[in-house]
């Protein structure tokens, strides 16, 4: 309790502060009075926010790595008001820095420096849900939630789902592509956007919102908007197929002692739960350890070992899911793939067990200033990266915890390191760009899912190329030709 | 001499389950709901074995009753650490009309047949929330009770029990045989681990019918109908303390 009262309370150094490198781009504006006017007289009552202290918490992000300085937080709560703000910005030439959330993990969300705050929480009226073909049309600020508990009323869910889902909103979950636990069942975010309505930096309104699954005409112009991270355009209502709801659910957690045990089991649960399996997601010791740590869990659910797995399976009926889970479960201990592992008996041991690999981030928070890695990389070398990180750590006195865990069926590892009495910089230049490059060199992703936000945009050229730099850039003048929307974020900003 | 113990478990809806009523009023929904092991005789179950454990106990044995899904009920129990387990299969409208007083002849009917020296239960379950069973099976046994238990220490055939009272505790001797029902506090449940998952499945389990163990479980009440509770009204906001005054006497609260 006490602790988590000091994590609300304390916040971070400045960004510009931390990156000295970074500076405001002298083609912006400085807010005046004539413009708070402005926005005061098109928001009614309340919703436009000057007063620093309550600007404060809108300036930090999540994990508390950054803290811009913005001066003026706008809440419309229609498109209208959103596209007037726009217009007004880009005429004006104002930095805006569009908000979800806040609840991102590479500082995106947060201004740098004095960007105006567009915050998307009150465009939250939860819209339509079509039985017939299972489409949610919804306004982007709801939360991800709301909305799954929204479809469940009509035998569905949605089609993501991340350990922020209390907090995260749609508008963002799309802006950034997010990926989450179910991505092995249910596939990206990606293929489930059917429709977006998104609102370009001069104001104008861009009506993709088609709630229909096919329709090949022309250049799909949504595309690029998923996974822009806000630099594009700003998403205002989504249209998304939602899969149907399994009733039957199945758990199991296992202990294994390397991590060739763990990747044997997970094909093996590929092989026997093959259409029931819904989600597969490895912890290694220390993950392990922090978290029960942090959930104050005393009753540990299997013997202690060096890894652990975790196996969802969903199936129409509870027998079915059950089934193929046990069978695994079964097969695995002869083989002796696993050590131990419990299957839930109820739906509280389900949460309790889950938990576990969900508050991972807080748990992380908990422990220090959290250095946060998100990578694809070749399966078989995931936990090679961690152990010659941890290598490396090693002359560091500070350094509180080296972890991996992720999503080991989408290949992706999340690899996080806890320093004991805050950020260090010595720490961060042992860290990057070695991190990197070693990603690089694999030919994964230097973000699988977290996007690039502030902290990962000078490792684009490393993922991406040249080329496909200058493309995007390109795209990026095309729909913002003066550069208002999210600055200094996703793409490499060059310093003047 | 090490004792034997008998552990009441009930498949109940999954503590987690937001309940609705049926539209006839006549009960709530169960089909397609997810049912459970009655979180407080998981508490029994945990108790019971770890009596095993510090060798105070012998052999658990786990009973339920009712109809066929009882056995996933039961080999929960047996996952958890149970010996061996009996299956009392009631069905269809007799076990919708099954009630306190008829498992509570039915558990005594058992306790008596094993010979056992400890019947331990939950002490309510989270569906009707009765919390009658454990003392009409002490009743019907002639046997002493401790109910509402959060701490069980047992010597020498006698057990002394603190319970969980209003107002805060009490501790109770009582000479075995007896009854003891566990109150939340009384521990934290393990989770099944996979080795005993698969010693579970080959575990024996027993069926039998109430008929076999001359128990009549004709019921005795009748329920009327089920409703749910009013909904909350929401409360107000008043300007002023004039104001409140004002609503409170309009009321007639002063």
């Amino acid at each position: 309790m006490w602790s988590q009262t000091i994590r609300r309370l304390s916040t971070s150094a400045l960004t510009r502060v931390r990156h000295p490198k970074l500076r405001r781009s002298t083609h912006y504006a400085t807010l005046t009075d004539k413009d708070v006017s402005f926005f005061e007289r098109l928001l009614s009552s309340g919703r436009t926010i000057t007063n620093p202290d309550e600007c404060l918490p809108f300036n930090i992000d999540y994990i508390k790595s950054c803290q811009g300085q913005s001066q003026l937080v706008l809440r419309p709560k229609t498109v209208d008001e959103v596209q007037a703000i726009l217009r007004y910005c880009n005429e004006h030439q104002l930095a805006v820095c569009p908000q979800s959330g806040n609840t991102g993990l590479s500082g995106g969300s947060v201004p740098v420096f004095d960007e105006i705050i567009l915050s998307l929480r009150l465009l939250n009226s939860i819209g339509n849900f079509d039985e017939n073909s299972g489409v949610l049309t919804t306004d982007a600020g709801c939360v991800l939630e709301k909305l799954d508990t929204h479809v469940r009323q009509y035998g569905h869910i949605m089609p993501i789902d991340l350990g922020a889902k209390g907090s995260c909103l749609i508008g963002g979950n799309v802006a950034t592509n997010a990926g989450g636990l179910r991505v092995v069942r249910f596939g990206s975010l990606r293929s489930a956007v059917l429709g977006l309505e998104v609102v370009l930096p001069d104001g104008s309104l861009l009506d993709c919102l088609t709630s229909i699954r096919k329709d090949n005409t022309g250049i799909d112009l949504k595309q690029p908007f998923i996974g822009s991270e806000g630099i594009l355009g700003i998403v205002t209502r989504v249209a998304l197929a939602c899969p149907s709801l399994m009733s039957g659910v199945g758990l199991g957690f296992f202990a294994c002692s390397s991590f060739e045990q763990i990747l044997s089991t997970m094909r093996l649960a590929r092989k026997i739960c093959g259409e029931t399996l819904s989600a597969i997601e490895f912890l290694d010791e220390s993950t392990y350890n922090l978290s029960l740590k942090y959930l104050q869990r005393t009753n540990k659910p299997i013997e202690s070992n060096k890894f652990y797995i975790l196996i969802e399976t969903m199936s129409s009926t509870d027998e079915q899911a059950k089934a193929t889970l046990e069978k695994l479960a079964t097969t695995a201990l002869e083989k002796e793939f696993v050590t131990d592992g419990t299957l839930a008996q109820d739906l509280t041991q389900y949460k309790d067990i889950w938990a576990i690999r969900e508050r991972v981030s807080d748990a992380l928070v908990a422990d220090g200033y959290v250095f946060k890695y998100d990578f694809s990389l070749p399966t078989s070398r995931m936990y090679k990266l961690v152990e010659e990180t941890e290598e490396r750590m090693k002359q560091f006195s500070n350094v509180g915890n080296v972890t991996g865990f992720g999503h080991l069926g989408d290949q992706n590892l999340h690899l996080n390191v806890t320093v004991k009495d805050g950020y260090s910089d010595d720490i961060k230049q042992a860290l990057e760009p070695w991190l990197y490059e070693w990603v690089a060199k694999e030919h994964g992703s230097v973000s699988a899912e977290h996007g690039l936000g502030l902290h990962k945009s000078k490792y684009l050229e490393l993922n991406k190329g040249k080329h496909s730099l200058e493309l995007m850039k390109q795209m990026k003048h095309m729909f913002d030709p003066k550069c208002i929307l999210n600055p200094y974020k996703v793409l490499p900003y060059k310093i003047d | 001499m090490a004792i034997r113990i008998l552990v009441g478990v009930k498949r109940a809806i999954d503590y987690a389950v937001k309940v609705q009523v049926k539209t006839d009023k006549s009960g709530v929904v169960t089909e397609g709901v997810k049912h459970s092991m009655n979180p407080f005789d998981e508490i029994a179950v945990e108790e019971a074995i770890r009596l095993k454990e510090k060798k105070v106990a012998q052999e658990v044995i786990a009973l339920s009753c009712g109809p066929a899904q009882c056995q996933e009920t039961l080999r929960t129990a047996l996952a958890l650490g149970a010996d061996r387990a009996i299956h009392v299969e009631v069905t269809g409208k007799d076990y919708e009309m099954l009630q306190p007083l008829a498992i509570s002849k039915l558990i005594a009917a058992v306790a008596k047949k094993e010979n056992v020296d400890l019947v331990l239960l939950g002490k309510l379950a989270i569906d009707d929330d009765s919390n009658q069973t454990g003392q009409m099976v002490a009743g019907l046994l002639s046997w002493p009770q401790a109910v509402f238990a959060s701490k069980v220490d047992i010597k020498d055939k006698t057990a002394e029990v603190m319970r969980e009272i209003d107002g805060g505790s009490e501790t109770l001797r009582v000479k075995l045989p007896a009854v003891i029902t566990s109150d939340l506090r009384l521990n934290q449940p393990r989770f099944a681990n996979l080795p005993s998952i698969q010693k579970a499945k080959k575990k024996p389990m027993a069926k039998m019918s109430p008929k076999d163990l001359g128990v009549d479980i004709k019921p005795h009440q009748e329920y009327l109908s089920y409703e749910e509770p009013p909904k909350r009204q929401g409360g107000g906001r008043v300007a002023s303390v004039d104001e409140l005054i004002s609503k409170l006497k309009e009321k007639g609260l002063i």
